[in-house]
């Protein structure tokens, strides 16, 4: 198969410069930010592109208190953290059985059901934010000596998100649940196995990668998610990462510093990029199923 | 009605039970994998939906909320055509509908155009025979794509800060070296009202949104389009050369035709991904200036956030859902056309 030809020395050479330069693009904004982030100068927000002395300073005021909100590092990593994990694990954890049912069989009302996933699907969060702000609002939990607002807590900010990733979850389960071949199952259900024996043993074995690419999806929303908690939460021991970060640079920034800025920005990309470098070639495949979502 | 006739439907009846029952054992079983998903989405998402489309016939604003307050007054189609009229620009300065949508059209079919070709051409790039660093580059390139938008957006922003912003910097250390004076790029990117090109109402703060967005997006058109560059058989192109067919032409007549199934769902989703891209609208430009680069999103989101009119909000989203709806068929459609493509 290697004997096409390959390509010449002239070609190489302008393959080289145009790939240089788009790599030189890409690096661009990613240098600059973590230069940034180890710039040890004074001023509040240097001009050099490279930094003339580095320092980690920058990660040791942000690691302690990023904002000039009373909340730690800490508290604001382990919010975004309880949002993105609860959600994605709830997405997962409800939407698995929908997704199994409509990959696998005909049943009534299974076309009108599919199509409210898919409206749904269509829809952006944040068009939903009115109802759910005004909904969740209304409801008092009192529980013993407890008593929130559910709108202004992150449980609330939780239910919010799932009325949008569930049914992404449902979907994009069913995409992948699609391309499992069904011979295991027959010859499970011949030898005897029940519908549910068939799914707990045979299909959620199978469709570990997918769960763990939906449940990773899912935990990125959660982690990134800006529009519902900065409309819900009042309270700065609520406060998530990615408000934090809005705070470090929109209007309410002040003097914070560019290199806090951006060493927060590094802090909270380079979890997720890692993972997401590693499920990469799944994520692709299960975006582009079917050409929805 | 005689005794026997009563015995034997009460005898009957167990039996017919049990039919029906072993029957039907199948569907309810399917329905109880549903029964999670659905109880939680009917609470969680479709009630809010129709509580939404209700909200938009009132004028839920924040006299509203408090849980012992008179609820909204029904107004009817106000909110709807207050939107469409003036009645909302009076509240939401330089407010219009039909600039904000045709804005939007605008900005999603720019930014997607550019990222389908600059996506197809970059993976003809890097999938050409015995090219160095090939896996190099395959690595950086999906950078873009696997840092959160939400954190790429912020950066950025700052990057077209007039004053210390690292576009700026880097444009005048180029100009310098043509002995352009530094003072000629602290470029207002953001406030700038005028338009830079003559004839296109597009500001630069448009500009600097798209140049952001392409560099978010075209990586997973590059993913896509390489995954279906490598399913096509090497011979067809030796064939074609044979034949005497030029590089271009062998782009156009095989590359293309064969790749076309993978890009048009791709550019579909990102059609849809694009027309609602809140991240870079919102961080970057804010919308700014005077609402030029104001997407529906963002719009409905300050329409909560900002402006507080809920029940205006709520109008305003439905809205959002028909176009996003109209959007959809269209792009479905073509999908569908395009399919037969793989034979």
């Amino acid at each position: 198969m290697h004997d096409t030809k390959q390509i010449s020395l002239g070609k190489q050479i302008t393959y080289q410069i145009l790939l240089l330069f788009i790599t030189f693009v890409v690096m661009f904004p990613i240098l600059w930010v973590v230069g940034m982030s180890f710039n040890a100068s004074n001023s509040a927000r240097p001009k050099e592109i490279i930094p003339s002395s580095i320092s980690i300073e920058a990660y040791q005021k942000v690691m302690v208190q990023p904002t000039a909100n009373p909340v730690t590092f800490a508290q604001l990593a382990m919010n975004s953290l309880l949002l993105a994990a609860g959600v994605a694990f709830c997405s997962v954890l409800i939407g698995v059985g929908a997704a199994y049912v409509f990959s696998r069989f005909k049943f009534t009302g299974r076309e009108i059901l599919m199509m409210a996933v898919v409206t749904v699907l269509m829809l952006p969060s944040i068009a939903t934010v009115a109802p759910l702000f005004v909904l969740l609002n209304s409801v008092k939990i009192e529980l013993g000596d407890i008593s929130f607002n559910l709108r202004n807590s992150l449980f609330g900010v939780g239910l919010a998100m799932i009325s949008g990733t569930l049914p992404f979850a449902i979907w994009n389960l069913k995409g992948y649940l699609d391309t499992i071949p069904k011979d295991l199952e027959e010859a499970a259900l011949i030898d005897g196995a029940n519908f549910n024996q068939v799914f707990f043993m045979i299909i959620l074995p199978l469709a570990r990668p997918a769960l763990a690419v939906t449940f990773f999806l899912g935990f990125l929303s959660g982690w990134t998610e800006f529009a519902l908690s900065w409309q819900f939460l009042t309270q700065p021991k609520n406060f998530t990462l990615a408000m934090a970060l809005w705070n470090m640079t929109g209007q309410y920034s002040g003097d914070t510093k560019w290199s806090s800025f951006a060493a927060m920005s590094i802090l909270l990309s380079v979890p997720v990029a890692v993972v997401y470098l590693m499920l990469q070639r799944q994520i692709v495949g299960g975006l582009t199923v079917g050409g929805v979502k | 009605m005689t005794v026997s006739l009563n015995k034997n439907e009460t005898l009957e009846r167990p039996s017919d039970f049990q039919a029906w029952w072993n029957r039907t054992s199948k569907n309810r079983i399917i329905y109880m994998y549903l029964f999670p998903s659905f109880f939680v989405m009917s609470l969680i998402t479709f009630y809010p939906l129709l509580y939404e489309v209700w909200m938009s016939f009132t004028d839920y604003g924040i006299q509203n909320l408090r849980a012992d307050s008179a609820p909204p007054n029904f107004v009817g189609m106000k909110n709807y055509l207050d939107i469409f009229s003036g009645g909302l620009a009076a509240k939401v300065p330089n407010f219009n509908f039909l600039a904000l949508l045709t804005f939007n059209l605008v900005w999603t079919f720019s930014n997607v155009i550019v990222h389908v070709v600059a996506g197809v051409l970059i993976a003809v790039l890097l999938d050409a025979d015995g090219l160095w660093g090939k896996g190099i580059y395959r690595t950086i390139f999906v950078l873009p794509m696997v840092i959160p938008s939400l954190v790429i957006a912020v950066v950025w922003r700052n990057m077209f800060d007039p004053t210390a912003g690292s576009i700026n910097a880097a444009l005048a250390s180029i100009g310098g070296l043509v002995g352009l004076p530094a003072k000629m790029f602290e470029i207002r990117w953001m406030e700038q009202t005028s338009y830079p090109i003559p004839g296109i109402p597009l500001t630069l703060s448009f500009f600097a949104v798209l140049i952001a967005n392409i560099w978010l997006g075209w990586p997973f058109m590059t993913i896509v389009a390489t995954g279906a560059l490598q399913s096509i058989p090497k011979d067809l192109y030796e064939a074609a050369s044979m034949d005497g067919a030029t590089p271009v032409q062998q782009f156009f007549n095989i590359t293309v035709p064969m790749i076309r199934p993978a890009m048009v769902p791709a550019a579909m989703y990102g059609l849809i991904a694009t027309f609602n891209q809140f991240n870079v609208i919102y961080f970057i430009s804010q919308g700014g200036p005077l609402r030029k680069t104001e997407i529906m999103v963002t719009t409905a989101f300050r329409l909560v956030n900002e402006q507080r009119l809920y029940g205006m909000a709520a109008a305003f989203s439905v809205l959002v859902f028909l176009v996003l709806l109209g959007l959809t068929l269209v792009t479905n459609r073509i999908t569908k056309a395009t399919e037969s493509y793989d034979a």
